[in-house]
């Protein structure tokens, strides 16, 4: 079951197409990843799922359904440039974005309190905006995409000015956002972020999606025959095996060495080759991270 | 719906609660009404000490003519020397008269001799003074000469002394076949006054819409708000609830100016005061005009400008021409990311105000001339130019061409202004030409 599904958006602007027929399934209560360089379309397929713009061909479906004016209430995005206003008192500004997602005062009210007693950020709310720190301001920020409770949450670059600790906060909120059923999209270019809470991702470079599926089924495809031995010995004699060794770590007690298999060879074959020699304490294929999937595939 | 009420309360909100506006509010009546009182009671504080003048009449025709006042002493001296006279100069005496000949022969046998640059209403005086018995000099001698009927001669003299006291008042002949008694200068006043107003309530409230959709787009607030709410709603929420603050403001002003002017007519009409005020501003030249009148009359001219029609037009147009120019700023202030970056479109816009206003002020002199027609139709200058030829009586057909063409042009306006906002507040980095903001009406 799909949440969200975009079937052939295109976007034009004036000299540069922004969108080419960009196709992408977020399934239902999973963590979507959407990676890309920058200028790559990210923020205007975004921008056209909270329906800001309309796209010129192609439709969107949420929940199955054609978006519509009321969905935006299902739905919060919290986007890459983000600001409050200043001047604003941090609770009356927490209302007021509250409020235009629908939420009556009574309501309104109830949640911000929760949430802010959550974040720790209780004490701040009769402050002005302008007196609170960045971090601070983003938590805000954070809490105000959350407050109504939407089925869809759409995080843009949501750790970059958080300190570690507050990233963390951050990513276990959206861990239970997703626990609780909720269906999150997740730009960013952390990809570690990405390995760490993505079920899937679609990886849009110059204006059409090159990449889409889970993260698992990725990195699969693009390993690179890579395999990672922990060796009990205290040389290791690459003479006789002939193999392409490609690194060898020595330890008190054991070596790791990281081979790339010939092409000729299956996997047995070369753990028996190994096996024959030496002890090996350890075995596996490396995967490649997605921080590599991501570059090998936009410098294609 | 509920969206869009939720945005015009906050606009409206955060600006009449914000202290700058309340004081600048309660005090600005205060502070216009010392603008206006201030100079004039400064002018009223005479210099302490009398000053002496003497006259040196050589001739002996114009000695006796000078009358000392509370301000100057005039001291006459027939038979004394300049010099003699010149060392008591920026000492008891502070200026000389010498008059050297007969004046109505030789006009420029006279001088004033002054240590400092004498003041305006001294040489007026002393001119005045001169000009008079010169005349009653030469119409003397023109009736001594034998072709001249001596009666024809008290005749001219009677119209000479008499044309300075006549006194034009003007009538309307109403609709109804009511004739009321007018008066040009309070018409003048009251459409110059409602001008300024409009004028500068456009102003500053257009520009206050345009600094808040900037400081939106600048604080990346605009980022978080679309996604909630259309950005058509941002646009019309800012110019409802700017717009709201700006009749707050003229409501509470118009409040004060009603007890102000209470207040003004109770003193006026204390007969003892009204004599000091028509003698005082008598002396100021400027409103020499009304003090001349008697001021029930001038009461009386005031009331009869027809006000509930001018603060209902007056209503009409600022809501018609801060809807137009606001739309216009917001579409400035959402096309460009910083302040230096208006000025390329604020330009045409500040000059095509100045006309207006400037159109408005010559429409005084001519308040039906095809100037004053033409702009009160234009939509760019009807709301500044109209005002002024209200209080002189417009045809009911101008008045609604002009209000009809105006709400016309402002909803075009809004129109382009909401296509282009939208596409505006989400582009950053380069300024736009005029060119890409039409691409971006287009988009969709």
């Amino acid at each position: 079951m799909h949440y969200v599904e975009t079937k052939d958006v295109v976007k034009q602007f004036s000299q540069h197409l922004a969108l080419n027929k960009v196709s992408i399934s977020v399934p239902k209560g999973s963590v979507f990843g959407l990676l890309g360089p920058n200028g790559a379309g990210k923020t205007t397929l975004i921008r056209i799922i909270t329906r800001i713009t309309a796209p010129d061909s192609g439709e969107v479906l949420l929940n199955g359904s054609p978006l519509s004016r009321e969905d935006i209430y299902k739905i919060g995005y919290l986007p890459e440039e983000r600001g409050l206003y200043k001047k604003m008192k941090v609770g009356d500004q927490a209302m007021y974005l509250a409020r235009l997602k629908g939420m009556s005062r009574d309501h309104a009210h109830q949640e911000i309190v929760k949430w802010f007693n959550k974040f720790d950020i209780m004490g701040w709310y009769n402050r002005k905006v302008e007196e609170l720190s960045k971090g601070m301001q983003q938590k805000v920020q954070f809490i105000s995409t959350i407050i109504h409770n939407p089925d869809l949450l759409i995080f843009d670059e949501p750790f970059s000015g958080f300190d570690p600790v507050n990233a963390e906060l951050i990513k276990q909120e959206m861990l239970k956002l997703k626990a609780e059923g909720k269906t999150i999209i997740l730009s960013t270019h952390n990809m570690e972020s990405v390995e760490a809470l993505c079920d899937e991702i679609a990886l849009i470079n110059k204006s059409e999606v090159v990449l889409q599926g889970s993260v698992y089924s990725l990195r699969n495809q693009h390993k690179k025959d890579i395999y990672k031995f922990r060796l009990f010995t205290d040389k290791f004699d690459n003479e006789s095996l002939n193999l392409n060794v490609l690194t060898n770590e020595r330890y008190n007690e054991y070596i790791d060495i990281r081979v790339r298999k010939p092409l000729d060879m299956d996997q047995s074959q070369l753990i028996k080759l190994m096996l024959d020699k030496y002890k090996i304490a350890s075995f596996e294929e490396e995967l490649p991270t997605m921080n590599e999937v991501f570059i090998e595939t936009v410098t294609q | 719906m509920n969206a869009l009420k939720i945005i015009i309360s906050r606009e409206y909100i955060s600006r009449v609660t914000k202290k700058s506006f309340i004081l600048l509010t309660i005090f600005m009546p205060f502070l216009f009404a010392g603008l206006v009182f201030v100079p004039y009671w400064l002018s009223t504080i005479k210099d302490s000490g009398v000053r002496k003048i003497v006259v040196i009449d050589e001739s002996g025709l114009y000695a006796s003519e000078f009358e000392s006042t509370a301000q100057y002493e005039y001291e006459l001296l027939s038979n004394a020397k300049v010099t003699d006279q010149q060392s008591r100069l920026g000492k008891d005496v502070y200026a000389i008269l010498q008059i050297t000949d007969d004046l109505s022969q030789n006009p420029k046998s006279v001088s004033l001799l002054s240590e400092k640059q004498a003041p305006m209403d001294l040489l007026q005086s002393i001119e005045r003074t001169l000009s008079e018995k010169v005349s009653e000099q030469k119409l003397e001698v023109l009736s001594h000469s034998d072709n001249v009927d001596k009666k024809t001669i008290a005749q001219v003299k009677e119209i000479i002394e008499s044309g300075s006291n006549i006194s034009l008042s003007t009538m309307k002949w109403g609709d109804d076949g009511t004739i009321s008694e007018t008066s040009t200068v309070v018409a003048s006043i009251v459409g110059g006054g409602f001008t300024v107003l409009i004028y500068m309530f456009i102003m500053i409230y257009g520009s206050m819409v345009m600094q808040a959709v900037m400081e939106e787009k600048r604080s990346r607030i605009v980022e978080v708000m679309i996604s909630s709410v259309k950005p058509v709603y941002m646009l019309i929420g800012k110019i409802v609830g700017i717009g709201l603050v700006g009749l707050t403001q003229l409501a509470f002003w118009g409040i004060m100016l009603g007890i102000l002017f209470t207040g003004a007519s109770v003193f006026l009409t204390n007969p003892e005061q009204a004599s000091q005020m028509v003698a005082a501003s008598g002396e100021m030249g400027g409103a020499g005009a009304i003090g001349a009148m008697n001021i029930e009359g001038a009461m009386a001219s005031i009331m009869s400008v027809n006000w509930f029609e001018i603060i209902l037009f007056f209503l009409i147009y600022f809501i018609g021409g801060f809807v137009m120019f606001a739309s216009i700023f917001a579409t400035i202030g959402s096309a460009v990311d910083n302040e230096e970056d208006t000025q390329q479109f604020m330009t045409p816009i500040t000059i095509l105000m100045l006309f207006a206003f400037y159109a408005g002020f010559y429409s005084i002199n001519n308040p039906d001339g095809p100037l004053a027609f033409w702009c009160s139709l234009i939509p760019i200058t009807s709301p500044i130019v109209m005002m002024v030829r209200l209080p002189f009586g417009v045809p009911l057909w101008e008045k609604l061409l002009s209000v009809v063409l105006l709400y016309g042009s402002f909803i075009l306006t809004s129109i382009m202004a909401a296509k282009i906002y939208r596409v505006g507040i989400l582009m950053y980095g380069k300024k736009p030409s005029l060119k890409e903001l039409i691409k971006w009406m287009k988009y969709k």
